[in-house]
């Protein structure tokens, strides 16, 4: 059909974008984990596992690579709970408003992630919207501390900032369901309420698959809202991987954690992509 | 235009003696400024095979559809006994639903899409188990119970579609067009399966198709539906052979149309003239074209209408043939004969005056 050389001339740069930018940074980073830095402040070409003994022995690496996902499923459950509503809303009863709201929920994407962020700090802040509110209504004498620079200050904005990531996939799946299931489900004696759980539910679940995936992802790589609003008890992983490379110097021990993190990731990719077939009938 | 005591009916319900299952009153439907439906009235009766029939675009679908619950009628009621059904959410109405595409649950299997109806009616599960199973031999898809929809054939999913409204026991089974996503053979199969499972089980059916022929095959009564009105309601043999409206005799089956004039008991249409019993003025005759003979060379039958013309074009369908014969005067007749034998070039035909139906004139609606 297409020449040898239309073939080439559109597979190639593909190929080579992957190959440069995605391949080779990838594996210069896992040679990168198995290399050390000398007393003098160079990179040593011996090859051993001692970055990933390091990861291991050393407490506040493992720890925090932990609380990451905790903080990383926290903020995937809430985005759930919060945009399977929306969606389920907006795709069965807004109506001729359905559009209108839908661009609603998208618009704060196109919002900076930095003016978002820095908005939580005006309203956590000691001196912030919501503490001078709870005391101006004598709710609180003090302003609360635990608001801003903590875990709690990170989960809720990236719950803010993600819940719209988990939206799109719940959303998308809830328009696919043909409308004459929800009929038939009626028809045969079904409440809304089973109907609910019995068929819109089950068949959403590849939507709600990528939107966890989606959120958990994200927010576990996220090093910006722990930087502005975490404090010292909401750092997460990547603010530790951004430190090694930085300011630490140690590019060997942050390829490392880096490496170990994109196998967490990739083979979580892998578990809900199998998920998603699962569920998925069409 | 028609209201609903002019639309004629088989006696009261079915014309079987059997009392009446559902009774729409006056219904209407409007989308907007767009009236589907207007002042529909019609009885069903317990057990009877009643078929909506019209064109896409008629509302036998919207009919359906309020009769299910999916559509609230703009106007009128439905009763099912002395239950007000229109005020009742679908999933308490005991009527069930065969969707034109099936709307089987993907994710579920046969048997538990055949189970759901009892599931949510919360039914012990031993009876779940023995009556999905006979409904399932009742449409010979046993064989299948544990198979996902998406690994049947259209056919089956059909079966399964029907298994699984009949599983309810329901008082009243509607069909939205149920065959017309299957190709031609196995659509002839299905009517008579469906025909006959119906007798079998003894419940009522409304069964909507723009099909005429299937109408036919299948129903004890048909409700011909044009542009939102019921035009007639009959059964097969009365509506083929006494159309009420111009329509209903060129929907179902083929029709010549006459339009003549009576004076002093007499029709004249072009060539032809015939005695009628009927009051002076304009009329408008349906003639089939199976009850026009060749009368080359036979006696002339007491009060026979005779007239010759020119061949105009012969069609050989097998059983039997249709010519269109040019009488003369700009009048055109299309005869249906059991084979002519050969080409023909004049012919001398004839018609007996009561074949020659008054209809209604069928007015343009928009």
């Amino acid at each position: 059909m297409f020449s040898r050389a239309y073939k080439a001339a559109v597979t190639l740069p593909p190929l080579v974008w992957v190959t440069v930018f995605l391949l080779m940074p990838y594996m210069l980073m896992f040679c990168y984990s198995f290399w050390s830095v000398s007393a003098s402040q160079t990179i040593e070409h011996s090859w051993n596992l001692a970055n990933y003994g390091q990861l291991l022995r050393v407490n506040v690496y493992w720890q925090t690579l932990l609380r990451s996902m905790w903080i990383a499923a926290r903020v995937t459950v809430f985005s759930l709970v919060l945009g399977y509503p929306l969606a389920y809303f907006l795709s069965f009863y807004a109506g001729r408003k359905k559009d209108l709201l839908y661009q609603l929920v998208i618009i704060p994407l196109w919002v900076s992630y930095l003016v978002r962020a820095y908005a939580w700090k005006t309203i956590l802040g000691s001196d912030g919207v919501l503490n001078t509110l709870l005391q101006y209504v004598h709710l609180t004498k003090h302003p609360l501390e635990f608001l801003l620079y903590s875990p709690f200050a990170v989960v809720l904005t990236l719950t803010h900032i993600y819940t719209p990531f988990a939206f799109l996939p719940i959303y998308a799946a809830l328009e696919h369901i043909p409308r004459n299931l929800v009929e038939a489900s009626h028809d045969l004696g079904a409440t809304p309420g089973q109907t609910f759980w019995k068929v819109i539910f089950p068949l959403s679940i590849p939507g709600v698959v990528a939107g966890a995936t989606f959120a958990f992802v994200l927010s576990l790589g996220d090093f910006l809202a722990p930087l502005l609003l975490g404090g010292p008890s909401g750092i997460m992983i990547s603010n530790i991987v951004v430190s090694l490379f930085g300011a630490a110097y140690n590019w060997p021990l942050g390829a490392a954690i880096s490496f170990c993190m994109l196998l967490l990731v990739v083979g979580l990719l892998f578990f809900s992509e199998r998920l998603e077939k699962k569920w998925s009938f069409s | 235009m028609m209201t609903a005591s002019e639309i004629p009916m088989a006696a009261a319900g079915d014309g079987l003696g059997h009392a009446t299952l559902l009774s729409i009153r006056n219904v209407a439907k409007r989308f907007g400024k767009n009236v589907v439906l207007r002042d529909i009235s019609l009885d069903v009766a317990e057990g009877e095979f009643l078929t909506i029939l019209g064109e896409s675009g008629s509302g036998k679908t919207t009919l359906l559809r309020i009769i299910a619950g999916f559509e609230t009628a703009s106007a009128g009621e439905v009763w099912m006994g002395d239950e007000r059904l229109d005020r009742q959410p679908p999933y308490r109405r005991r009527v069930n639903t065969v969707f034109q595409h099936y709307a089987l649950f993907p994710h579920l299997t046969v048997e538990q899409n055949v189970a759901y109806g009892l599931r949510v009616a919360k039914r012990p599960e031993a009876e779940i188990a023995s009556r999905v199973k006979e409904a399932l031999d009742k449409v010979k898809m046993s064989a299948h119970a544990k198979s996902k929809p998406s690994k049947i054939s259209g056919g089956q999913q059909q079966r399964i579609a029907l298994a699984r409204a009949l599983v309810n026991r329901p008082r009243l089974l509607l069909l939205d067009e149920p065959l017309s996503a299957l190709d031609a053979n196995l659509r002839r199969q299905m009517q008579v399966e469906l025909k006959s499972l119906q007798r079998e089980v003894g419940i009522s059916f409304i069964f909507v198709t723009h099909d005429q022929e299937e109408a036919m095959v299948m129903s004890d009564r048909i409700a011909l539906l044009r542009s939102g009105e019921l035009e007639q309601v009959a059964t097969p043999r009365e509506i083929y052979g006494r159309p009420a409206t111009a329509y209903a005799a060129q929907f179902i089956g083929h029709t010549n149309l006459l339009k003549g004039e009576v004076r002093a008991g007499v029709v004249r249409c072009g060539v032809l003239t015939w005695p009628a019993a009927l009051p002076d003025g304009p009329a408008l005759f349906s003639l089939r074209p199976e009850n026009i003979r060749l009368a080359a060379g036979t006696p002339a039958g007491a009060g026979m209408v005779r007239v010759r013309g020119k061949v105009l074009h012969q069609a050989f369908h097998g059983a039997t043939e249709l010519i269109r014969v040019d009488c003369g005067d700009g009048l055109v007749l299309v005869v249906r004969t059991p084979g002519s034998g050969g080409s023909l070039d004049e012919v001398e035909l004839g018609f007996s005056p009561a074949d020659a139906i008054l209809v209604r004139e069928s007015p343009e609606r928009i």
